[in-house]
């Protein structure tokens, strides 16, 4: 079972130790998308970079 | 032995440590997701050895730390690192009072003040946010008209942190090597309890040299110079895990910033050395009482 991309609708299969929170790039749009759900597999766009964001 | 890892997004560099945790028998590792966590202050009790901050966001990582710490957990890195090394400004001043070398710092709070002082200091110089990261709303100004116009910009339309304003000398970074100019560089040291376990370059045409704005990442050898230069600044902010900013100038090694959730995901393959390993056998310690 496969998560969809939300932007492109690409079928995208997660990593056999992929964790939810995880980053991950859409191999056919390259839009940035966070796992939230590792079964059943889904993900969402990844959120937008905020004011504090950093190291 | 359980360890809690605050975090949000889960990025190369948190996955590479949960990847190291993994291999170690006895461990427990519990991600906690600081979009979901709540805590209620006083009731709280825990059974983490210790956690582990891998917060995206400064001010949950900084709260997050705090609230931990009042629950009697201990954590890498201390809230008080964060606290200094979240804030340019009293990092400069833990800089200060330990005579870690830095470029020339100064700090006024009205845009007149600012300006008179830019003028002091001669041209250019670097404006930045005290508190910001990757490089963000920094301005490099070359002349009174830029000077005027940024100040100005940031009184009005900044938030109120953006008026205290933090100014730094700027440092060229280019170099003239054989009669040709080579892009600037400076230079990424990390490190690990009491040693610099690695370092890179970061060089890019453009002054801002950043790996998060493209700045290339290359080895970088640690001489004494710079383990030396870079123990002395983690220890002046507290310790534990931290990455320096380093310029080379001609009066030596100044240290410019201390991160305190260090990136490193373009630098284990560049240095050939494990950072994560080497964080996680420190947070171990740390967690034993071996390393505090």
């Amino acid at each position: 079972m496969n998560a969809e991309c939300p932007v492109c609708g690409a079928q995208i299969q997660l990593a056999s130790d992929a964790v939810q929170g995880e980053l991950l790039e859409c191999p056919d749009c390259g839009t940035e998308l966070e796992v939230v759900s590792v079964n059943p597999p889904q993900v969402k766009e990844a959120p937008q970079e905020e004011e504090d964001w950093g190291q | 032995m359980k360890v809690g890892m605050l975090h949000s997004l889960i990025r190369k560099d948190e996955k590479f440590l949960i990847d190291e945790f993994r291999k170690i028998k006895g461990v427990e590792l519990e991600l906690i997701d600081d979009r979901e966590i709540s805590f209620t202050l006083g009731k709280n009790d825990y059974d983490y050895d210790v956690i582990v901050e891998r917060c995206i966001n400064h001010s949950r990582a900084l709260h997050g730390l705090k609230l931990f710490e009042t629950a009697g957990i201990k954590c890498v890195n201390k809230y008080s690192v964060a606290t200094i090394c979240g804030d340019k400004l009293l990092t400069s001043c833990a800089l200060a009072e330990n005579n870690v070398p830095q470029p020339e710092v100064r700090v006024a709070f009205t845009e007149e003040s600012a300006l008179k002082t830019i003028e002091e200091m001669g041209y250019p110089v670097v404006l930045k946010p005290a508190v910001g990261s990757w490089g963000r709303l920094l301005s490099k100004i070359n002349d009174r008209d830029a000077a005027e116009a940024i100040l100005e910009h940031k009184t009005i339309l900044g938030s109120y942190h953006h008026s205290i304003f933090y100014i730094q000398k700027y440092v060229e970074k280019a170099r003239i090597v054989n009669g040709e100019k080579l892009p600037g560089r400076d230079i990424r040291s990390f490190v690990v309890g009491d040693k610099c376990i690695a370092a890179i370059y970061r060089t890019s045409p453009h002054w801002i040299t950043n790996t998060a704005r493209g700045g290339k990442a290359t080895n970088c050898p640690v001489t004494d110079e710079l383990n030396d230069i870079s123990v002395r600044a983690a220890k002046a902010v507290g310790g534990g895990i931290v990455a320096i900013d380093i310029f080379e100038t001609e009066n030596g090694l100044m240290v410019n910033e201390v991160n305190y959730t260090m990136e490193y995901k373009n630098s284990i393959d560049t240095t050939g050395v494990n950072i994560p390993q080497k964080m996680v056998e420190y947070i171990l310690q740390v967690a034993e009482g071996r390393n505090d």
